[in-house]
């Protein structure tokens, strides 16, 4: 017998989407955590509390956090395990999501995620956490980094690879969008050091300097975070990304839905392909920011109509 | 004919050093300081390591079944809800001579018990017959009158079994159970032997195991014999209770092994009697569902109502034709307990034959003699609960407190058709390295995987040698203590 052709349960689609989702938020806190705790540990002309603010603005949390708090106590906070927007709290969620279809990864995912859990909570990293919180983020991110490896070279690009690339980069589109949102709309008082600060966020000062090599300008910040084509952490690189994984994903499905999806994708595609700096900062940075991140969410709730939670009858009718 | 043993019975600390020898029969040893034949290598093996290489060895394959995520969920426990399946380190080995009569032996098992589930929905020959009491069969809770007259593809109800044997004193395998409706296990079976092939290449090798890693192809080909007519290419789905399942591992792994699809019940649909699974592309028409859901929780439309597990509706799919479901439903009556005596009766009403292996010796609580004798010397017996498994509700009378034995002989009294009793069965021991870092007897059983497809029986060569860690106990259930052992059949 010849290969079959294989169908995704939706629910495997929806648990790949958030395993991935999950797992680039737990990322992202952990970069903007280990770049904020260099510059928290630094005197600044700003004040401790815009700084402590901006962490926590951009994070999406709403914390009791006191801005008195050591640098420490914050990265505890981020550390709790019961707390679902920490990173131990994602990683978990992550690797509930994974385990729901450990037949659709590779054991080697599996392996690799299981083992980062299993690293991040067990009790010496803990302990190590109090003490030395930098080496935690990078032990934690060399995890994720070789997760992110195996899945490259030990699943079948299909289907559910490309469910997990929307994932990744719906997840990530949204994290530089509130990052950059909370970086400006707190920015009184930032020097060089904070912007620095930003790109290390990304992983992206390397890459930033090699584009513009004169001195820190905030606007050439942002342009090279949101419109930049080929560096892997910016907002365009990581819609267009999204947009490759909706068109396999639409091709492989032959979803009669899948048309609405494809307008919505275009549309924020286009947006940034097109836009223009100074265009965007004379407009507003936060209402463009806030439109994208709009846009994220009802492509999110599309997916979910087209792909999961569809009505049956839209279905028997064919 | 025993081989002979290297003479190093005076040597201090080698790791045999006190291996005590208990009133039952020992895997490895024939007699203190000779092993039988089947356990020379494995035995020479071990002279030549130091506890402490022993204790490596332990911890590389603890390392190993924790990243590959081999665990097990208890329940009722808050924290550490997941743990390892625990396990020991030495292989259980059975020679290819005793593999072959054990084989035999659940192959006619199962098939006696195949046309017995067709009669007893259908013509009921074994009853009218007075073999078996009707009313045995219809107070039992697994009797699903809803099978009644239903035609079963190839007329196979039992097509996964896992058979739980024991091996007594006198050296022979009996069974001690029939597990009939969604045994598990295997996963443990496939994966312990990947570990013990990781931690002991050479000794493997040198030592000709048959290999069982083909298991998931055999189960595949299994269920795929089973396909309603007419239906090619057919889609075969395994449907899990999900993720809080305490099997939900081996659920997955076997879904991976065969490379189909592993559902739960919100994945599946039923429409015009055609069950359907929800996909990205739409819905998609499933043949054949390998369940790893009891009956009660099959379909809330036709069992219990309050079930989120199953599909509404798919037991009137599968009575039409359109669907086959492994096990069958129903399956159970014919692994209840007090049934379990008649088995032996079954084998020779259907097939003309004496039993290949024996049944453990079981007292019926129905019957007034035997209730009164078990009664009266009830700290002699096991007692078991007939509708309970997993080791749950079931007095061990040596290991029992006067409270106890009072509390199960008036539960007997009460409801006589629920209690069977057995007398105390010294299971055989084998050799497991303890945490005290020496080798020490334990008690150990042996599951056996039956697969029954429309084409073959096969018995896939090894099982799960499920053994009692702590010492002196007899229960070998992972949910009390008990832990597994690599099962090592010999090519000769």
């Amino acid at each position: 017998m010849g290969p079959r052709e294989i169908d995704m349960l939706s629910r495997v689609a929806d648990s790949l989407y958030w395993m991935s989702r999950y797992l680039e938020r737990a990322d992202h806190s952990a970069r903007v955590l280990e770049s904020n705790y260099n510059s928290l540990l630094n005197p600044a002309k700003e004040s401790r509390e815009s700084r402590w603010n901006r962490i926590t603005q951009s994070l999406g949390l709403d914390s009791d956090l006191s801005h008195n708090d050591t640098p420490w106590s914050l990265l505890s906070f981020i550390a709790q395990p019961g707390n679902r927007s920490s990173i131990l709290g994602s990683i978990g969620s992550a690797r509930e999501n994974a385990s729901q279809v450990r037949e659709q990864i590779s054991s080697e995912m599996w392996e690799r995620l299981n083992r980062l859990y299993h690293e991040v909570n067990a009790t010496s990293a803990r302990a190590e956490f109090g003490s030395e919180p930098l080496r935690f983020l990078s032990v934690f991110r060399e995890g994720t980094y070789a997760f992110h490896g195996v899945t490259e070279s030990t699943i079948t690009q299909g289907e559910a690879w490309h469910f997990i690339q929307l994932g990744r980069y719906i997840e990530r589109a949204d994290g530089i969008c509130a990052l950059l949102d909370a970086s400006f709309s707190v920015s009184d008082g930032a020097d060089d050091l904070d912007w620095t600060g930003l790109l290390t966020s990304c992983s992206a000062l390397d890459a930033f300097r090699k584009v513009y090599t004169t001195n820190l300008v905030p606007e050439h910040v942002i342009e090279f975070l949101l419109l930049n084509a080929e560096f892997p952490h910016t907002v365009r690189y990581s819609i267009e990304r999204v947009d490759s994984a909706l068109s396999a994903i639409a091709e492989v499905t032959f979803s009669r839905h899948a048309g609405r999806i494809t307008r919505m994708i275009g549309k924020l595609r286009s947006s940034l392909a097109y836009a223009q700096i100074q265009e965007i900062m004379m407009r507003g940075l936060h209402a463009y920011l806030m439109q994208i991140r709009e846009q994220c969410r009802a492509l999110h709730n599309a997916v979910h109509e087209v792909y999961v939670d569809y009505r049956t009858e839209s279905v028997l009718e064919t | 004919m025993p081989a002979k043993a290297p003479a190093l019975q005076n040597s201090i600390g080698h790791p045999f050093t006190d291996y005590p020898f208990l009133d039952a029969f020992d895997e490895m040893f024939a007699a203190p300081g000779h092993p039988r034949p089947h356990y020379s290598r494995l035995y020479t093996r071990l002279l030549a390591q130091s506890p402490e290489e022993l204790w490596r060895s332990k911890q590389q394959a603890d390392v190993s079944f924790l990243n590959q995520g081999i665990t097990f969920t208890v329940y009722g426990r808050e924290e550490g809800t997941e743990r390892i399946f625990p396990h020991d380190l030495l292989p259980r080995v059975i020679s290819g001579a005793e593999w072959e009569i054990i084989e035999r032996g659940l192959k006619q098992r199962v098939h006696a018990l195949n046309l017995f589930l067709c009669d007893v929905y259908n013509e009921r020959r074994i009853l009218k017959d007075g073999i078996i009491p009707g009313e045995l069969v219809y107070t039992c809770s697994q009797f699903r009158r809803h099978m009644r007259g239903v035609k079963i593809p190839r007329d196979i109800y039992v097509s996964i079994c896992g058979t739980d044997l024991i091996r007594t004193p006198d050296g022979n395998f009996v069974v001690l159970e029939d597990n009939l409706r969604v045994p598990s296990g295997v996963s443990y079976m496939l994966t312990g032997r990947k570990v013990m092939k990781e931690i002991f290449p050479m000794l493997f090798h040198e030592c000709g195991v048959r290999p069982i890693e083909h298991y998931g192809q055999v189960l595949l080909s299994t269920l795929r014999s089973l396909t309603p007519d007419g239906r090619s290419n057919p889609r075969v789905v395994l449907l899990t209770p999900g993720i809080y399942n305490s099997a939900y591992f081996e659920h997955a792994y076997l879904a991976r092994q065969m490379g189909i699809e592993l559902v739960e019940g919100r994945d599946l649909l039923v429409h015009d009697n055609i069950v359907y699974m929800r996909t990205t592309s739409g819905l998609q028409r499933v043949d054949v569902i390998y369940r790893r859901v009891d009956d009660d929780y099959l379909d809330p439309l036709t069992f219990r109502h309050d079930s989120a597990l199953g599909a509404a509706g798919v037991l009137n799919a599968y009575r039409a034709g359109n669907v086959v479901l492994a096990n069958a439903v129903g399956t159970g009556v014919a692994d209840d307990k007090a049934l379990y005596a008649y088995v032996p009766a079954i084998i020779r009403y259907y097939l003309g034959e004496d039993p290949v292996l024996n049944n453990v010796e079981t007292l019926l609580m129905t019957r007034e003699k035997e209730r009164k004798h078990v009664c009266d010397n009830i700290h002699r017996y096991v007692v078991k609960a007939v509708g309970e498994s997993g080791g749950y509700g079931m007095l061990i009378g040596p290991h029992s407190t006067r409270d106890q034995q009072e509390a199960f002989r008036g539960r007997i009294l009460a409801d006589p058709r629920n209690y069977i009793a057995q007398p105390t069965l010294a299971l055989s021991t084998a050799p497991c390295f303890t945490d005290t870092g020496r080798i020490e007897p334990r008690h150990v059983d042996l599951r056996p995987y039956v697969l029954y497809g429309a084409d073959e029986i096969s018995v896939v060569p090894g099982g799960l040698t499920r053994v009692a860690l702590r010492k002196g106990s007899l229960v070998v259930n992972s949910s009390q203590g008990g832990g597994s052992k690599d099962t090592w059949v010999l090519e000769k």
